[in-house]
């Protein structure tokens, strides 16, 4: 199908772009990369108005060290995230989550706070930026604020942006120890949404324990999901200790609102998320104690 | 809705049109410029057929609006043989390797593959069909097809050092 009507606004400056949101409130979108957008407006599942094009603005795009994190522009494509030499030796989690997103086609438009924004539970920046503890920087017409990962997911595709706030960039804590990083996705095809999916980064001290623990799930709630039963249990103990079985049937507590559809129920969800915390756990701390 | 003007360069060739905003690029490529190589099947980004490259970069031209893509340059399926109509490498190993039936998803794919093999030019089994994934074939169950990009590789390859 074709998409609906709708004014096409191209801002010179992401301030432009946030007193535009704020002149036309709900009837307007930022369109971004357009990866999500777009097929959602082409089924006719969203309309507006108003679209502001921020793809071309330059102060959008770019990855810079920031002390302690690495800053990545919203409008930076995953092409560029996932070759990025400096996220990959600095927050490997991004790097090894993109080629998990759609196809190499998708990942030359798509963006990295588009995906943010768009709040996809069963999407892989999302999930980085949860079990890392990303921070969100938002432009709105009043200035700018930083918003914590956890408190930026509400619900399915909504977050605690504002409606005149444009997501300016992300920034994401470089972890500098003896670390692992695991990422596994189930999906029927690859490029598919996850059935269920796990990234886990975990940093193990001089003897073998675990100091710090990040879990992210994928495709596990109507939004991306920490398995924070899982990261408390593990801190202090050694990482040989704790069975990938364990930490995956505990990454799955406190779940409550696990998707059912044709592509499987609950049930299956839940022993399909489990197996990749397992294995994404297993994979994270050999690399750790290797580091 | 107000239409705006934009200026587009398809295979060389520098265009202006006044479009409305929701046009895509792929209509755009096939009702205003009459290059109707470039296929439509899902217009929502699963099946690949619409595949183009914008400023080098495979993308689906589904997804994007004429309007955003104002000032950049497509090459479209027609622009891929050279101008006397010699077949690319990726067009004549489709052909050897009987990598299309219908051709319907054919021109997504020669796309595809294009800028796969610009990318890496020495691609895998598993590179290729990692590659391949968001191009969708109902005919062929794309062992020709996969057949062809190691033969177009070869023939690249055999053409930089020969």
């Amino acid at each position: 199908m074709k998409p609906a009507s709708f004014e096409y606004h191209r801002p010179d400056s992401v301030d432009d772009a946030a007193r535009m949101l704020a002149e036309f409130g709900d009837e307007a979108k930022v369109l971004g990369g357009g990866q999500s957008l777009v097929p959602m407006l082409a089924l006719r599942l969203a309309f507006f108005d108003h679209l502001i094009d921020v793809s071309r603005l330059a102060e959008l795009k770019g990855i810079e060290r920031d002390n302690g994190w690495v800053r990545i522009g919203a409008g930076t494509t995953d092409a560029t995230v996932g070759a990025d030499e400096q996220v990959a030796a600095e927050v490997p989690l991004l790097t090894r989550v993109t080629p998990f997103i759609g196809h190499f086609q998708i990942r030359s438009r798509g963006t990295l706070g588009g995906s943010i924004a768009h709040a996809d539970p069963a999407a892989e920046y999302p999930a980085v930026a949860l079990a890392l503890d990303a921070q969100m920087e938002a432009v709105s017409p009043s200035g700018r604020r930083s918003i914590a990962a956890a408190d930026f997911f509400t619900g399915l595709w909504e977050t605690t942006l504002a409606a005149d706030e444009v997501l300016a960039d992300v920034r994401f804590p470089v972890w500098a120890g003896r670390c692992g990083f695991g990422v596994q996705e189930f999906a029927r095809r690859h490029g598919d949404f996850a059935i269920a999916g796990a990234v886990v980064a975990v940093e193990l001290d001089a003897e073998d324990r675990v100091s710090r623990c990040g879990i992210g799930l994928m495709g596990l709630g109507s939004t991306p999901r920490r398995g924070a039963a899982a990261e408390a249990a593990v801190v202090g103990q050694r990482a040989a200790e704790v069975t990938p079985e364990e930490i995956g049937a505990l990454a799955m507590t406190g779940l409550d609102d696990i998707p059912a559809d044709l592509q499987g129920s609950a049930g299956y969800r839940t022993r399909v998320g489990a197996a990749m915390v397992a294995r994404a756990w297993a994979a994270a701390t050999t690399e750790a104690s290797n580091a | 809705m107000p239409e705006r003007t934009v200026r587009l360069s398809v295979n060389g060739q520098v265009g202006e049109a006044s479009v409305e905003p929701r046009l895509t690029l792929a209509d755009y490529i096939r009702e205003r410029c009459g290059l109707t190589g470039t296929h439509l099947g899902c217009e929502h980004g699963a099946c690949g057929a619409c595949t183009v490259l914008l400023d080098g970069a495979a993308v689906r031209s589904c997804l994007i609006f004429a309007v955003q893509a104002d000032g950049m340059a497509v090459t479209t399926v027609e622009g891929i043989a050279s101008a006397d109509g010699q077949l690319s490498a990726v067009q004549s190993a489709l052909r050897e390797c009987h990598g299309l039936q219908c051709g319907f998803c054919t021109p997504g794919f020669v796309m595809s593959i294009t800028a796969l093999l610009r990318e890496n030019p020495n691609p895998t089994d598993q590179d290729i069909r990692e590659g391949l994934s968001g191009n969708f074939c109902r005919c062929t169950g794309y062992q020709g097809i996969v057949n062809a990009v190691h033969r177009a590789a070869e023939m690249m390859r055999g053409a930089a050092t020969g």
